[in-house]
């Protein structure tokens, strides 16, 4: 939305600053948290809970998935894409459903809260339709990602718009903004904090919903990262899975905490919504 | 006393505010209640008037109106200016923007280019001593600085009405008489004509060149105090305690009265 080059700028230097300066107090206990996750795995293993082409060691799995980079970089390459794609749509339909609803009482009283309720649907549950809409196609998929991300960003909007600070819209009208200038001067960067919260919870639902479409609807063509786990799965390949869900993991991680995660800390900081100190 | 009419209002045109006869209901029928009845005014230019009156005498109510974000019920108020800067007991900062940009915006909407903005900006938090934390953002700063800036943002209106609701009412008494200081010198330098909305009778005494007393439910001007004494003035001077010794025996009667 409407964040100038100097609040571009600003986020940057804010993302880079604590990275710089306390990368490692914050990456060791992760680390750690992984290694004690492989050791657990490993130990599984070593039991022999399940024979081990159902469990196999997370050595062999990692020694897998380097090998498979490339062509699981392919499937990623897909699903990104596809993840693109169905987010931005969403945001776009999102980001004029939440504007519609906050602005008219209306749709506010008619629709508001059936969107929180959209937001509580499991996205597997449009799959079967989509189908039927779009049959097995890119189309589908889009359609599944779309209605999972959509009300999450659309609520985010009308959660932000709604919290305005009445003393800040007075500020502001005594300032002499009314009408578009207010939206673009108060309202706007008011409802910021809440409208990128909106959009990272967006995210998550996209994630799972393309997971959940890509799983369901096979078809030849272009295969993304869930739809190698399905191929794997029916191929008996569990390595295959396992890879493919460390993958899916890893990216949703990286996307959501690191990504989002960094934006929405650096806007809370610089409105002072979180105490510096704390970061 | 009586309301001036037309004419006298229209006499009077040096005023920079002229407050004629002006009356607000909230609601109507049995469950109205009048805010403000009948009050009568008139600020002259560069004039420093104080609004006296204990909670519910509808001060703010008035300083609305005068400011144009509320309608009286009746009277009529005019304002000799293209518009009046407004400071609130909370600063109402921008939470996003520095000091800098939050005096900046108030150029901005004021349409001030862009190279004459950033002089000006420079100069008003000079003026406010708030040179040094230019960058910081309203919650770097302590309360006295977020006012600074808020005054700064008021100046930056160019309005030649400042309207101030009880801006230093929340601040401790050290910094509220810093600011006291800053704001008359403020004052003199850019000849502004301020009105002060207060509860403060010796913030009132100190600051005013009149101080109006309000009185309660419904507000109306119960009388309006000279202050004769020659400035700069200083909060714990004798004059002031004075002064603010009688104008407050009025205010209780007149909450006695009330009752």
């Amino acid at each position: 939305m409407a964040v100038d080059t100097a609040d571009a700028v600003l986020i940057t230097e804010l993302m880079a600053k604590p990275a710089r300066r306390k990368l490692w107090p914050a990456v060791w206990p992760k680390l750690l948290a992984v290694a004690i996750f492989i050791g657990a795995w490993q130990v599984v293993v070593w039991l022999h809970w399940k024979p081990e082409y159902v469990v196999p060691s997370p050595f062999t799995v990692l020694d897998q998935l380097r090998h498979d980079l490339g062509t699981l970089t392919g499937s990623v390459g897909v699903t990104m894409r596809r993840a693109g794609e169905g987010f931005g749509l969403a945001i776009l339909i999102g980001a004029a459903i939440g504007l519609a609803v906050a602005r008219l009482p209306i749709l506010r009283a008619g629709i508001g809260s059936m969107i929180t309720g959209l937001q509580t649907m499991p996205s597997v549950a449009w799959v079967p339709l989509a189908i039927v809409l779009f049959q097995l196609s890119e189309r589908a998929i889009l359609f599944v990602v779309v209605l999972g991300a959509a009300p999450s960003i659309a609520n985010g909007i009308i959660d932000g718009v709604d919290n305005v600070p009445p003393l800040l819209m007075r500020a502001g009208r005594v300032l002499g903004a009314r009408g578009f200038s207010a939206l673009r001067y108060v309202v706007v960067p008011a409802a910021l904090p809440a409208v990128v919260s909106g959009l990272k919870q967006g995210w998550a639902f996209a994630w799972r919903s393309l997971m959940a479409g890509e799983l369901i609807t096979v078809f030849p063509g272009s295969i993304g990262i869930a739809q190698t786990l399905n191929v794997s799965y029916q191929n008996s390949d569990f390595v295959g899975v396992y890879e493919a869900m460390i993958v899916i993991f890893v990216i949703g991680v990286v996307v959501d905490a690191v990504f989002f995660g960094t934006i929405l800390r650096a806007i809370r900081k610089r409105y002072g919504l979180i105490d510096a100190a704390a970061l | 006393m009586t309301a001036p009419t037309e004419l006298e209002v229209r006499i009077q045109p040096a005023a920079a505010v002229s407050i004629a006869d002006v009356s607000k209901v909230f609601g109507n029928g049995r469950g109205s209640v009048a805010a403000l009845d009948h009050i009568s005014l008139d600020v002259a230019p560069a004039e420093f008037v104080c609004l006296l009156g204990a909670s519910g005498c509808g001060k703010s109510t008035l300083l609305n109106i005068i400011a144009g974000l509320d309608q009286p019920t009746s009277g009529q108020v005019n304002v000799r200016a293209n518009r009046t800067g407004l400071m609130f007991q909370e600063a109402a900062l921008f939470p996003w923007l520095t000091a800098r940009g939050n005096v900046e915006l108030a150029l901005k909407l004021g349409g001030v280019g862009r190279d004459e903005r950033r002089k000006r900006t420079d100069q008003l938090l000079e003026m406010v001593h708030l040179g040094d934390f230019a960058k910081k953002r309203p919650h770097e700063l302590s309360g006295g600085m977020r006012q600074r800036v808020a005054l700064a943002r008021a100046l930056a209106q160019d309005a030649e009405v400042l309207l101030m609701d009880e801006p230093f009412g929340a601040l401790d008494a050290m910094t509220r008489d810093r600011l006291h200081d800053e704001l008359e010198t403020v004052w003199r330098d850019t000849r502004r004509t301020v009105i002060f909305v207060t509860h403060n009778v010796r913030e009132a005494v100190r600051l005013g060149d009149r101080v109006v007393l309000l009185a309660s439910r419904p507000g109306r001007v119960a009388e309006i105090f000279p202050v004769e004494i020659p400035r700069p003035r200083r909060i714990d001077s004798a004059e002031v305690a004075t002064l603010a010794a009688a104008i407050t025996d009025r205010l209780r009667a007149e909450v006695s009265n009330g009752r």
